[in-house]
């Protein structure tokens, strides 16, 4: 377990490198002269000089990277261009919309696909089976933005119920009022991304019908479905947290466009703000943070994954 | 396998002919588009404003007048455009990343592994954000994140495949018979990794018109002055409160065509799978396969 825990950390480490160097090179040296595309045309060569200087772009690339790299390990993202503002700070700040919307959304898209996944496959056979599958297959095509729209239609237009914009200024001070405001993004990034979960809890308990331990199980003496509740299952969950990393990814490209639809301040739509207004050095950091979030999810899936597999660890006292 | 029978195959299946017949209406529409829709997209006419649907306007109008089907008929050109471009470049990228991947030197081989793996891991929105903050938002932008996303995972999906064929006695006959690794590789190679390949390719152009839908509506795809599914969305976002019914059909469009992307590359698995006849037995599992890419949702 500690061999393959430190192997996977070298993973990590090389994978968060080579993230950070796409990102540099995307953003600082392919455009050219970063100064003058972040300056715009219209700047004069002082205003030019002032990014530059405050960029470090005379720098040669290396010790510009080195910089970077240097600050983000010191929890410095560097500053924005346009408001001088600490962008770890900011992040910080709009992190409490989006990790609350990010966890709602998850917490959602197992609760209705891990039931509805195994259901799904048990009654395959039947009408209510079928149905299941149709309805996963088809909200699984929805486009995100248009599911939320629909939502908004319903819960927020017609019924009332929940607010279709918007959070309150006041933040997480009044929870009730927080949470009203990330019911309907989480419920739509919840429903689609749910969708996409449940066609693998239903493949993934169909692998789980088929095999030898469910059939010996029915063989002596279970119903079919005693057999795969009782045998079945646990093996459709460690498959589940194997998707789990892909889930997040996905709960984030969601969070990015569903921030935008319902007007919430948080990660996503400051990205989007700022790649709008090409405040580069804060993109950079940005992206940084996000991707480098999917990477440790990754890892850490796969760590309790391992540690919770018997046949993982079985098969490396074999090997 | 000959083609003709997996094609018969897939016709016979219920979701392969669903696939086929709506991804052939969406590409005839595109294509019909091209020359003639109902009404011109850029007519406006506040008396007809708000119209239901009814006729003349069969999906009825939006806020300043024009008419909803016209739109969409619009829209599915850049959706198709978006859906062969990216494809398009993930073939390359894809075919080229797994070529790597599996016929190379072995350290090369396994470094461009790990370099897939970590790529993987790059949400497709987070390419186009990148490449958007520095080139601008265009339709290029959807085009090539899209194709460099599922490029990835199309190499991530072959490279096996390819490794597998690689040590297939056809392929040492090939070889024994004096093919050099080139002809090889396009008489016996690709032939054979190409099912696996189609069906990736079938997701992947899915992907793409939900990606296209996606930064279009957050402003980096196509311009506003461009027929596109996305840029409607943003559209008729604004008008959804007084008006929902002209977004449910933009909605339904999108969702019908990714839908039957979808479910075609799923056909195409089973159509394809020469092991299928195992699917036969009843107690054999069917074979789904996970065709979800980190994040290219949109």
């Amino acid at each position: 377990m500690i061999r393959y825990a430190l192997t996977r950390l070298a993973l990590l480490i090389v994978g968060l490198f080579v993230a950070s160097a796409l990102i540099f090179v995307t953003l600082r040296v392919l455009p050219g002269d970063v100064a003058q595309l972040v300056a715009g045309m219209n700047a004069t060569p002082a205003q030019i000089q002032a990014i530059r200087d405050q960029l470090g772009l005379d720098l040669p690339l290396p010790a510009q990277y080195a910089a970077w790299i240097g600050g983000v390990v010191r929890a410095d993202l560097g500053t924005s261009l346009l408001t001088g503002s600490s962008v770890a700070g900011e992040i910080a700040q709009k992190a409490t919309v989006t990790v609350p919307l990010g966890i709602l959304s998850l917490v959602i898209a197992l609760a209705f696909s891990i039931p509805f996944g195994v259901l799904s496959a048990m009654r395959r056979r039947h009408a209510d089976g079928t149905a299941l599958n149709v309805t996963a297959q088809t909200l699984a095509a929805v486009p995100v933005v248009w599911a939320g729209m629909m939502l908004v239609v319903v819960f927020a237009v017609w019924l009332g119920w929940l607010p279709a914009q918007g959070f309150p200024r006041a933040g997480w001070q009044d929870p009730a009022l927080a949470l009203r405001a990330l019911l309907l993004p989480a419920l739509t990034i919840g429903i689609v991304e749910g969708a996409v979960l449940l066609r693998f809890v239903r493949s993934a308990t169909l692998q789980a019908v088929g095999q030898d331990y469910v059939r010996t199980a029915a063989a002596k003496g279970l119903t079919r479905d005693q057999a795969l509740v009782r045998h079945g299952l646990p093996n459709v969950g460690l498959s589940i947290i194997t998707v789990l990393g892909l889930q997040v990814a996905g709960i984030i490209v969601g969070a990015v466009v569903i921030e935008q639809l319902f007007g919430l301040p948080g990660i996503g739509r400051m990205l989007v703000t700022d790649v709008a207004n090409r405040d580069l050095p804060k993109v950079q950091s940005e992206l940084l943070v996000l991707t480098g979030f999917v990477l440790i999810v990754g890892f850490v899936v796969d760590l309790v994954h391992r540690a919770i597999d018997p046949r993982l660890r079985q098969a490396e006292v074999h090997s | 396998m000959s083609r003709g029978r997996w094609l018969r195959r897939l016709w016979r299946s219920s979701t392969g002919r669903f696939g086929l017949i709506v991804v052939g209406v969406v590409a005839a529409v595109a294509l019909v588009s091209v020359f003639w829709t109902p009404f011109s997209t850029r007519r406006t006419d506040v008396a007809d404003r708000w119209a239901l649907p009814g006729w003349p306007h069969l999906l009825g109008t939006d806020g300043t007048g024009r008419d909803i089907l016209s739109l969409i008929m619009a829209g599915s050109k850049t959706a198709v455009l978006v859906a062969v471009g990216a494809g398009a470049i993930a073939t390359v990228i894809g075919l080229a990343l797994a070529a790597l991947g599996a016929l190379t030197a072995r350290w090369i081989r396994e470094s461009t592994a790990v370099l897939v793996d970590i790529l993987i891991a790059f949400p497709v929105l987070l390419i186009a954000m990148m490449i958007s903050a520095v080139w601008g938002g265009s339709l290029w932008v959807v085009i090539w994140s899209v194709g460099i996303g599922f490029g990835v995972n199309i190499a991530r999906v072959t490279r096996p495949e390819l490794r597998r064929v690689l040590h297939s006695d056809f392929v040492l006959a090939g070889r024994a018979s004096g093919l050099t690794p080139a002809q090889n590789l396009w008489r016996h190679l690709l032939p054979n990794v190409a099912p696996v390949f189609i069906v990736q390719l079938s997701w992947g152009m899915a992907i793409a018109v939900l990606a296209e839908a996606g930064l279009s509506y957050l402003g980096f795809g196509a311009p506003v002055t461009e027929p596109s599914w996305g840029v409607l969305l943003a559209e008729l976002q604004r008008q959804i409160t007084v008006h929902p019914i002209a977004v449910v059909w933009l909605g339904l469009a999108i969702t019908l065509t990714v839908l039957g992307l979808n479910l075609l590359g799923d056909s195409l698995r089973d159509a394809t799978d020469p092991t299928l006849s195992r699917g036969r037995d009843p107690m054999a599992p069917p074979r789904e396969a996970i065709r979800h890419v980190p994040g290219v949702r949109a």
